[in-house]
Formats: C-alpha cells, sequence, structure tokens
C-alpha cells in the first residue's frame, strides 16, 4: 500500500490535476468560441479525470497519516502515534494544507457531479459550467502546490509527531468542515451558471430550472455545516453559548443568507422568467462570500480562532485569487448584465412580490452582517483603534429585520402567483395569527424581554401558517378521503417548502429558549448542593480517569426536582500531556425541551477539602436550535428529491428546443 | 426549496385569483413599488447598524490608556495586556468563585475582578484580553475573560499595545517571553476568543 499510496505520488497527481484542470477551463472554452464540438464533448471527460486524480492524491495524504509517515512535514505537525485512527484521518483536514486539499477535492467532487448529472443540460452551457469550475479548480491547486503543499518532507524525519490541537479531537468537528466546504463549494456550480450564462448572453426560465437544484444541494450542506459548527461550540467549548458571532461564524453565516435569497429567487426565475440579472447576482455573490469567507478569514487577515496561515506569501496569493474570480465575474456581470433582456415587473400582492421581499430583507440582513464584520478591521486601518463589535450589535441589528421576514414568509408561500388579494389569505391565516396572539401574551409573562416574545410569537406565526398551508393543499376540510386522494399528488417541493419553513420556525424558537437560559458558576465541595429555581445540583464525587493520550478528571453531578433525581451528569476536564493542553468536556442530558449543561472547572485544595469550580446551565429548548437546522436541510433535500427537479428526468421537449439553435450556432 | 406549478396552486387554493376587479397596477407603478420597498429595507438596516455602532461598539484599551482616559462605567470596553506574575488571588464569596488579576502593559496595570471559571489557557505571564466595565481606581470588572489556544500566542492589539507603551516597567513583573515578543514580531493574527 505504501508503495501505491506514497507522499511523492500524491504530490505528482496533485500537480496531475492542476494541469487537467487547467486543460478543462482553456479547451471547452475554445470549443464553444470556434464551435469544435469534439473540444465540447471533452469538458465532462476532463472533468473525471481531474476528480480521479485529486482523490488519489488526498487518498495518499491519508495514508501517509494512517502510517504515521512523520517525513511527511504536515503529519509530523499535526499526527501523533498516540492518536485514534479516527482522528488521524479526519485530522488530514484539520489543518491548513489538508483543508485547500480537500477543498479542491470537493470542487473536483462538484465539476464530477455536473458532468454526471447534467446529461440533459444543452451541450455548449454545460462544457462553459465545467470549463468555468476548472478554471476556479487551477487556481486553488496552484494555491496548494506553490504555498500550501500538504506532501512536504522534512529531515530527518521525527520519531514522533507534535499532535493536534486536542479541541479538534472531537466527532463533532471531525466531518462538520467537510460538510460546511461541501456548502461553500458547492456554490461553485449555481456561480459556473451564472458565468456561463453571462458569458452565452442569455438567462431564461430553463436557466433557472437548472441553476436551482444546484443552490438547493449547496444550500442544504451550508445549512448542515453551520449547524454542525453551532453544535459544536455548544458542547465543547464549555461556555454554554451556541454562536458567537466570531468572523469565521459570520464567513459562513453572509453565503448561507445570499443562498438562501438565490435559491429563492431562483423559483422566480423558473416560473416568472423574472429578476433574472439580479439571480445571476445572487449566484456570483454566493460563491465570492463562501470563498472570502473561507480563505479571507483562514488567511489571518480578520483576527479568528479558526485562522491557520500566518504566511504572507499565501495571504498575497489568495488575495490575487480571490481578485481574479470575484473581480473577474463582476466585470463580466457589469459588462454582459445590461444587455440580457429585462424580466417582467410585477404586483407586490402575488407570490413573486412575497420572494422579492424575502429577496430584500435577506439581502439587508446579509449587508449587516457584512457590516459588522468588516468594520472592525477596517477602522482600525484607518483610525488604528482597536475595537470589536459582538452580540449586543448583532441582535439589535439583526433580530429587527428577521421579524419582518418571518412575517412575510407565512404569507408568501400561500399567495398565488402573478396577482394575488391580501384579505382572504389572512382569513385563511386565522388560526395562524390567534397562535401567535396567544403566544405574544403567554410570552409576555413568560419571557424576558421584548425581543424573545416577538421572536416566540414570529416563529410559532410561521409554523401554524406552513402546517396551515400544506393543510389547505391537502384538502384536510373536505374530509378524508380527499386527503388520501391528494396526499400522493402533492408535489414534493411543496413538502419540503413547508417543512423548511418550519425548521426556521423550529430553530428561531430554540434561540428565543437559549435566551433565557439561567446559570451559575459556583465553587463547591463533594457533598454540596447548589439550587437553581427548582433545580437541585449536588456533587457527589470526583475520579481521576486515564485516557488514551490524556489524563481527566471527573465529576459525578446529580440533578434533582423537587427531591426526585432527574439526571446524572460526569463533565470531565482532559489533560492532554503531550500538548501541556487542558480541554473541558462538557456533560449535557436533554429531554428535547431543556439542556442541563455542566462544566468542570478547576480543583482546589486535596483530599477532603478538596473544592471544585462546577458551571451549572439551565437551557431551555437549547436542541431545538440544530434541530431547527437539520429540518431545514431535510426540507432543502426533499424539494431536490421533486419529480420536476430530479436530475436526468426528462425534459419538456420545449426546453430543448429553445436551447437547440445554439448548439447548432456552434457546431457551424 | 419551495413552490408548486402556477396551476397546482390555483387548484389548491379555495379562493378565486384575488384583485381582478381592482385597477391594474401600471408597469411605472409596480416597479416604483419594488424600488421603495428595497429603499426603505436599506434605511431601516442602515438605521439600526448606526444607532447600534453608537451603544454597542467595544473599544479595545490598554491599562495606560484606561487610566490616562476612563472610559463611562457602564460602557464596555476590552481590556488587553499581560497577567501579572504572582498576581492572582482567588476567593469566595458564598459559593461563587472570585478571581482578581492585575493586567499590565508595562507602563500600568489595573486589577481585574471576574466572577466564574478562567479559560483553560489563562497562565500568569500571558497575555489575556478581558471584557467589563471598568468602575474608577484600579477596579475593572469583567464579565467575560479570553485566552487563545497557543502558549506563545499575543493577540494583536495586546502586541500593539505593548509596542506602543515602549519600556516594560519592571515593578510589573517580568515581560513577556522572548517567544511572545517573535509572535509581536510577525505581527501576530489570530483571535482572542479562548472560550
Amino acid at each position: 500500500m505504501s508503495s501505491f499510496f506514497g507522499p511523492e505520488q500524491g504530490h505528482y497527481a496533485l500537480a496531475f490535476a492542476c494541469v487537467l484542470a487547467l486543460t478543462q477551463c482553456i479547451l471547452p472554452l475554445w470549443g464553444a468560441w470556434r464551435g469544435q464540438r469534439f473540444l465540447l464533448d471533452l469538458a465532462p471527460r476532463l472533468a473525471f479525470a481531474q476528480l480521479l486524480a485529486l482523490a488519489y492524491s488526498f487518498l495518499s495524504l491519508i495514508a501517509c497519516a494512517v502510517q504515521d509517515d512523520f517525513s511527511v512535514q504536515n503529519v509530523a505537525a499535526n499526527s501523533a502515534l498516540s492518536k485514534p485512527l479516527l482522528y488521524k484521518i479526519t485530522g488530514v483536514w484539520g489543518n491548513h494544507e489538508g483543508s485547500v486539499l480537500l477543498w479542491a477535492l470537493i470542487l473536483a467532487l462538484c465539476g464530477g457531479a455536473v458532468a454526471l448529472l447534467g446529461r440533459g443540460l444543452p451541450l455548449i452551457l454545460k462544457a462553459r459550467v465545467l470549463a468555468i469550475l476548472g478554471g476556479v479548480s487551477t487556481g486553488f491547486q496552484l494555491f496548494c502546490l506553490l504555498t500550501s503543499n500538504p506532501f512536504a518532507r522534512i529531515w530527518p524525519a521525527p520519531a514522533d509527531g507534535q499532535g493536534m490541537n486536542p479541541l479538534l479531537q472531537d466527532p463533532g468537528l471531525a466531518f462538520h468542515p467537510p460538510v460546511l466546504y461541501t456548502g461553500y463549494v458547492g456554490f461553485a456550480v449555481p456561480f459556473a451558471f451564472a458565468v456561463a450564462a453571462l458569458i452565452e448572453g442569455r438567462v431564461d426560465a430553463a436557466w433557472g430550472r437548472w441553476v436551482r437544484p444546484w443552490a438547493v444541494a449547496a444550500w442544504c450542506f451550508l445549512t448542515c455545516g453551520i449547524a454542525m459548527g453551532s453544535w459544536w461550540s455548544y458542547y465543547v467549548l464549555g461556555w454554554g453559548g451556541y454562536w458567537f458571532w466570531d468572523p469565521v461564524e459570520n464567513a459562513s453565516l453572509i453565503p448561507w443568507l445570499t443562498g438562501t435569497a438565490l435559491v429563492h429567487s431562483a423559483i422566480v426565475v423558473e416560473k416568472r422568467d423574472a429578476l433574472r440579472i439580479w439571480t445571476v447576482l445572487l449566484a456570483i455573490a454566493s460563491f465570492s462570500f463562501s470563498l472570502s469567507g473561507t480563505f479571507l478569514v483562514r488567511s489571518g487577515i480578520l483576527n479568528s480562532v479558526h485562522a491557520f496561515a500566518n504566511d504572507p506569501a499565501r495571504g498575497v496569493f489568495i488575495l490575487g485569487l480571490l481578485a481574479l474570480v470575484i473581480g473577474g465575474s463582476l466585470l463580466l456581470f457589469a459588462w454582459r448584465a445590461p444587455g440580457l433582456a429585462p424580466g417582467g415587473i410585477f404586483a407586490p400582492v402575488s407570490r413573486e412580490g412575497g420572494l422579492v421581499l424575502n429577496n430584500i430583507l435577506l439581502c439587508a440582513l446579509c449587508a449587516v452582517v457584512v457590516t459588522g464584520t468588516m468594520y472592525p478591521p477596517f477602522m482600525q486601518i484607518l483610525t488604528g483603534r482597536t475595537l470589536s463589535v459582538g452580540k449586543p450589535f448583532f441582535d439589535a441589528t439583526t433580530i429587527p429585520l428577521a421579524l419582518p421576514l418571518m412575517v412575510a414568509m407565512a404569507l408568501g408561500t400561500m399567495l398565488p402567483w402573478k396577482r394575488g388579494n391580501l384579505r382572504p389569505l389572512l382569513r385563511r391565516l386565522r388560526v395562524a395569527a390567534l397562535v401567535a396572539l396567544m403566544a405574544l401574551i403567554a410570552g409576555c409573562f413568560l419571557l424576558d424581554g421584548i425581543l424573545p416574545i416577538l421572536c416566540a410569537a414570529a416563529a410559532l406565526w410561521v409554523i401554524m401558517a406552513s402546517l396551515t398551508d400544506l393543510a389547505a393543499r391537502l384538502g384536510l376540510r373536505d374530509g378524508l378521503s380527499v386527503v388520501r386522494q391528494r396526499l400522493p399528488r402533492l408535489p414534493r417541493a411543496v413538502w419540503g417548502s413547508a417543512i423548511a419553513h418550519i425548521g426556521v420556525g423550529v430553530t428561531v424558537l430554540g434561540i428565543t429558549g437559549m435566551s433565557q437560559a439561567r446559570h451559575a458558576v459556583v465553587e463547591i465541595g463533594i457533598g454540596q448542593t447548589i439550587h437553581q429555581g427548582a433545580l437541585d445540583w449536588r456533587l457527589v464525587s470526583v475520579r481521576r480517569e486515564t485516557g488514551a493520550n490524556y489524563k481527566a478528571l471527573v465529576a459525578d453531578l446529580t440533578v434533582s426536582r423537587h427531591g426526585r433525581v432527574i439526571a446524572t451528569l460526569h463533565p470531565s476536564r482532559r489533560d492532554f500531556t503531550s500538548q501541556h493542553q487542558v480541554t473541558t468536556d462538557v456533560a449535557i442530558r436533554t429531554n428535547l425541551l431543556r439542556d442541563l449543561y455542566a462544566a468542570l472547572g478547576e480543583s482546589r485544595g486535596s483530599g477532603a477539602d478538596a473544592r471544585y469550580v462546577l458551571r451549572l446551565h439551565n437551557n431551555p429548548l437549547a436542541p431545538w436550535i440544530w434541530l431547527g437546522g437539520v429540518i431545514m436541510a431535510f426540507g432543502g433535500a426533499l424539494s431536490l428529491a421533486d419529480r420536476r427537479h430530479r436530475f436526468g428526468a426528462p425534459r419538456k421537449a420545449r426546453d430543448r428546443s429553445a436551447h437547440a439553435p445554439i448548439v447548432q450556432e456552434s457546431r457551424s | 426549496m419551495t413552490v408548486p406549478s402556477s396551476t397546482g396552486t390555483s387548484r389548491h387554493s379555495p379562493e378565486p385569483q384575488g384583485s381582478r376587479h381592482k385597477r391594474r397596477m401600471t408597469r411605472k407603478s409596480r416597479r416604483l413599488w419594488l424600488v421603495l420597498a428595497c429603499l426603505g429595507c436599506f434605511a431601516v438596516a442602515t438605521g439600526l447598524v448606526l444607532n447600534a455602532f453608537s451603544s454597542s461598539i467595544v473599544f479595545f484599551m490598554a491599562p495606560s490608556q484606561v487610566l490616562k482616559a476612563p472610559p463611562a462605567s457602564d460602557r464596555v470596553i476590552r481590556l488587553g495586556g499581560m497577567v501579572v506574575a504572582g498576581s492572582l488571588r482567588r476567593s469566595l464569596e458564598g459559593q461563587t468563585p472570585i478571581n482578581q488579576f492585575e493586567v499590565t502593559d508595562g507602563q500600568a496595570a489595573i486589577d481585574v475582578r471576574y466572577e466564574g471559571i478562567l479559560p483553560d489557557l489563562f497562565r500568569e505571564g500571558q497575555s489575556v484580553v478581558a471584557l467589563g466595565t471598568y468602575r474608577g481606581g484600579s477596579a475593572f470588572i469583567a464579565s467575560e475573560v479570553l485566552a487563545k489556544h497557543d502558549e506563545t500566542y499575543m493577540p494583536k492589539e495586546v502586541a500593539a499595545a505593548l509596542q506602543r507603551s515602549g519600556k516594560w516597567d519592571p515593578r510589573f513583573g517580568k515581560p513577556p517571553s522572548s517567544e511572545s515578543l517573535n509572535s509581536m514580531a510577525r505581527g501576530a493574527t489570530g483571535g482572542s476568543n479562548g472560550r
């Protein structure tokens, strides 16, 4: 195996993939320009070849890590003999070099997916899309080869590696980067479609239908990735928080917001042949934000925990690459977009009007988050004063924009296309409105603060409206026989949209619940009890344990309510000797309505009077935050499975004929 | 991720297509509606941002800056510097653990009081950032204490503050280690949140 997957082989495969990607970029574009069909046919084959070469390269790096080949610098710096096998593998993408290689691999996978699933695409569009993906691939593989080579050797090879940051040694984090990267990189496909459409000078309803599944797929992965990252910070960092408005978190939220807008505006392109230029711009923006998010942050331009690279050469290369991709596509947009035929204008009260409102509000939210993220570094450059913005800023700016978004979300899905009327719609939504009103009144007694009360009401409004919509479409009022008849015929996209909207409501309810969390930091001895509301936390004992590469202090806590024990928690503190680092291992017991959350701090004294610092949280509805994310992604996946969007499903003849002239044009 | 076909909607919706009898909006008024919606929304967003900037921006200050120009006692600031070696005192009020330590930039030192668990990477003689309010004298009440996941790391803002302050006064303990100074010279990047 070592002879088949070695660092040199991997390095060579990476260089080979880079050459293939460059060919994939140039030949099909040339073919499209000169109308040479065999060059167009080459694009999918080159995409597969590039994917194979990169997969081989990535497997080689994994093989180096698994075999503890410490002559490879990357492995020596990030792995160790004592590390469990799972983390040897996942540690491959836990560092800068490996994560760039993973990024390139996922991009190649996207190219392969377009080549495989895009059989129904017009030949010339497909070739251009693959060429643009190839161009982006070339850039990042060059970045990997020239500035962040994961296969670089060191001499002499150390006997053991330096190990990995123990914080990253966690199953949640092991799979968080690949999912998040798939989300980021997935937006490369809508981006490539947008650029290809700009080159072609044509955006129409068919384009909207082709681009939407890719945007939805990327959006699902990004949603899951963000939810996983937030969950990780909740249970690993031991702070009881789930979102810190850290630049890296914002960098994932920004493309999510534009991506959500894209997913919705592509519907308008598909159904009403309007908002075309705007959708193209959103597709470019989503990928641009994804790129800047991953790379600006990681190059250390923005301050963050997640910054790996502090090397100026990398920074310059990345900035150049970003300028080329983002600047190039925006220039192309500025040049070609005015030539695109303008789309229709439509009534404010209609499905497309609702979708436009959704887009405006999402973009305003995105602008606010971008401002909050970029303002501190800009001010530092301009004035030299160091400042930061945190949760108070983002709470005060994002929630007032998110509330109308949620109100509109419920109305939008129930409005008909073209022209609607609000009054009958509101009559249909009276149950939802009543529930929201009751939540508002109940919230006044139960919740602290005006914003949580409004958020709870808005979330219930969204959930109830989505359920009302589903019930109306199923004809629940006309009896079960009607439902039975309609159930199999209701498009999956309808289910998907309702479920995703319910997911938003669930997440917002979770966030509202978390705003009411109570916590206490205490220092107690064994046998002592802490009272927190109706809960009694008792420290029963503390013991020592030894793990694979750490020593741990484990506390046994019992939580009782009215004298009855409802949970036993075992928070611990791990000391990783090889890295001189201590991590806090949080204990969480959930019943889905609230989390009991305990973290063990330092200990003082010894023997019978030893005292321990404990952080004890009672977090209502906390799991709903991530549950909602999963529901949203599930809704997206469901709508991907819709017949009309299934990849490779037979297309209507009119779409083919609409694009046929272009193909012929290229052949002549 | 949403939306049925248009025919599907009309089939399932109990109401007939709404405002057919109403006066049709002209193309111009529809475009006006769009423009107004965009403008209104971005005006609201701008207002929210400006309002939040005036109240919730957090400035970074070094101890000597705080003593020279004390901020209002309700203003949250980030106080950064090195933890003076040997200055950490722990005590207990009821069952709440209290940590008190001094933060210095080599020119002046401020006493920080923090209720709670110090981060795992908090060390005497290393850099730290404390979020909280300054109550006059030498009392800083921290609501959050941040340290980074790296022993030789120094937040950029702390490094800059130390460089600005110039010479290190030996009254405030040992100056930063050579590794820390090297990372300062590189203009160390990366975050300061070791939560």
